[in-house]
């Protein structure tokens, strides 16, 4: 995955919310524009 | 393990949940209206798709709903459902009713105390007339209906029939729009009629309730007051329940689980005698997922209305209740993750008794029907929670990862209940977990359900409560 | 794609320009990843949200995939991601958005 590039998380509910996936990327160095869960139900 | 008889517990009553089969509502679900003011043309797809009251009746996951099937039993019958019709099935349940469209019509002009809903008279006469209060129905012509929808009034079809026409609640008050209205008269309605055949099924009169709690999700108000609320209060005077008042409980699809804990806790501390806890259907939130159901030549499923009544009463002895000391709530501060979640939701209360994720011998998760979700690439959602609980109890050297399988099966069940918000949330189970545990085919089971805060952008949290019901002798 | 999504995506991308961008997924199953990449590649497959005809060629990943979850601090991916790893199977998921990327 390249680095520099700005991330979209979208997360689901379920699976891995987009907090968690921002907070993990962000801890890998990445920079987090736009994060949010979906519900699917 | 901590001794049962000294836990603290209150009594379930009685349950009863009813599905009310309102396929030519569909039309007015959220998503439904926007795709087909979007795609006209869809619209003839969508009528070719809904389904007659008898298959609605026979459609495997809605006998479960009702109680005359097991979840088990669901989980081995071969998919898909919708092509496997029930033999011999009733709308009568073990605990519940499949409610027919017309009956449903009958009972919105009850509940109707502002004259919105105006019925065609040879429809009333024909159809209707034996189970409504005659009072409350204001009748129409035909001619007369049609000028209503002329004018602005939402027309109420029953199959091609224009029956009846539902006016707005104010001309200009956006959140007294007929639409609206029509949301929350249904809730109403169908709530209303949980309790009445709860009430009649436990032989109790209503005038014995103290209290009604509503967990309801639409939002009862003006546009000074837009979710003003206490819908509780309109069901209790619906159902009879003359010397009741009540309040609602607003959270989401956890909304039941906290309502049955506050429930609880008026009777644990003495407030109030006999509570009921009820929830009416979600119109919203019919044929969200239609157009993966048309694409897939599927039937729509969601074309029901699910709605629950629940009577709490101090605890007797051999009864099953809801463990006050088991209730957990998702705190601020643990975030959002699944893993937090399984840990705030189940590991920690569970270990405040003394016990492991794998003592409790049923975990109800939200209970969404697969066949309705799948389609749509939204997954199974009860299957993907029991992996969550299975995951933690791999975590904690409880289970080995290859049983994980085996724990689904074995302490969870497949999803049955229709996508209607709070209801499919654990306590759809209610009712087969009474059954089971009076059986003693389980010591306990511990119901768990999350609210999507995030959905009404004041929060980015999600939410949770659950709780452990057992029985007294176990 | 939650149509509201797309719509935050398309000014992402007018914003930073979709050279600049990566979607991370978060996905329980598979079910609808493939949806989902397509939406942010091709364009909206159902033609009814705001990327209908918008191919916006953003390369997209799932954070469970190997070499996303791979560039995670440790500490951080056992603490936040290990559950999800034992209940999520991303194989299917990381095929498909395997073949999504290679086609960009």
């Amino acid at each position: 995955m390249q680095k520099g590039r700005k991330i979209i998380a979208i997360g689901e509910r379920d699976g891995v919310p987009g907090p968690v996936i921002a907070e993990c990327l962000e801890g890998a160095g990445y920079e987090v524009v736009f994060q949010v869960t979906e519900c699917f139900v | 393990m901590t001794d049962p008889t000294r836990a603290l517990r209150v009594g379930i009553e009685g349950v009863w949940f009813s599905l009310t089969h309102v396929p030519d509502l569909v039309r007015y679900g959220s998503k439904p209206v926007r795709e087909l003011r979007a795609r006209p043309a869809l619209q003839a797809q969508l009528a070719k798709r809904l389904r007659g009251f008898a298959e609605a009746i026979a459609y495997a996951p809605h006998q479960v709903y009702i109680g005359n099937i097991t979840p088990e039993k669901l989980g081995a019958i071969e998919k898909p459902w919708y092509a496997r019709p029930i033999e011999n099935a009733t709308p009568e349940g073990r605990f519940g009713d499949v409610i027919e469209q017309d009956a449903f019509y009958t009972q919105l002009c009850s509940a109707d105390r502002f004259d919105l809903v105006t019925v065609e008279e040879h429809w009333f006469h024909e159809r209707a007339a034996g189970q409504a209060n005659r009072r409350r129905v204001r009748l129409g012509s035909s001619a007369e209906i049609e000028l209503r929808c002329a004018e602005g009034a939402l027309p109420l079809i029953s199959g091609e029939r224009l029956i009846g026409a539902f006016e707005p609640g104010h001309e200009e008050d956006a959140n007294l729009t007929a639409e609206v209205l029509l949301e929350n008269l249904a809730a109403k309605a169908t709530a209303a009629h949980s309790l009445r055949a709860l009430l009649a099924r436990v032989k109790l009169d209503s005038g014995e309730i103290d209290y009604v709690i509503s967990c309801s999700e639409e939002a009862v108000g003006d546009r000074y007051n837009r979710g003003g609320g206490n819908l509780a209060k309109a069901i209790a005077e619906e159902a009879g329940c003359e010397n009741a008042s009540g309040s609602d409980i607003k959270a989401f699809c956890a909304g039941p689980m906290y309502a049955i804990v506050h429930g609880a806790s008026l009777i644990q501390s003495g407030v109030a005698r006999k509570v009921a806890v009820v929830a009416g259907g979600s119109l919203a939130k019919l044929g969200m997922k239609f157009e993966s159901h048309l694409r897939n030549n599927m039937p729509v499923l969601e074309d029901v209305l699910g709605s629950f009544a629940v009577l709490l009463t101090p605890a007797k002895p051999a009864q099953p209740g809801i463990r006050l000391d088991s209730v957990a709530f998702h705190p601020v501060r643990a975030g959002s993750s699944p893993q937090v979640m399984a840990e705030v939701l189940a590991e920690k209360p569970l270990a405040r008794l003394g016990m492991k994720l794998t003592d409790v011998d049923r975990y109800a998760v939200e209970l969404h029907n697969p066949e309705i979700t799948v389609p749509s690439g939204s997954g199974d959602v009860p299957r993907t929670n029991y992996l969550t609980l299975a995951a933690l109890a791999v975590m904690r050297g409880l289970i080995h990862k290859n049983q994980m399988e085996d724990f689904v099966r074995a302490r969870g069940m497949s999803g049955y209940a229709p996508t209607q918000g709070h209801i499919p949330s654990a306590i759809v189970y209610l009712g087969h977990a009474l059954d089971e545990l009076r059986s003693g085919k389980i010591r306990r089971a511990l119901l768990m359900a999350k609210g999507s805060l995030f959905l009404g952008r004041m929060t980015q949290l999600s939410d949770g409560c659950s709780f452990l019901i057992d029985r007294h002798d176990v | 794609m939650n149509f509201e999504n797309q719509g935050v995506i398309k000014r992402l991308a007018d914003q930073y320009g979709p050279e600049n961008l990566t979607v991370v997924l978060g996905n329980g199953e598979a079910g609808g990843v493939e949806v989902f990449a397509e939406t942010v590649t091709e364009g909206d497959p159902s033609y009814a949200g705001p990327l209908a005809g918008v191919a916006l060629k953003i390369p997209v990943y799932h954070i469970l995939e190997d070499e996303v979850i791979a560039t995670v601090p440790a500490e951080l991916r056992e603490q936040k991601l290990q559950l999800s790893s034992l209940v999520i199977d991303v194989e299917p998921m990381q095929d498909a958005l395997k073949a999504s990327r290679a086609k960009l």
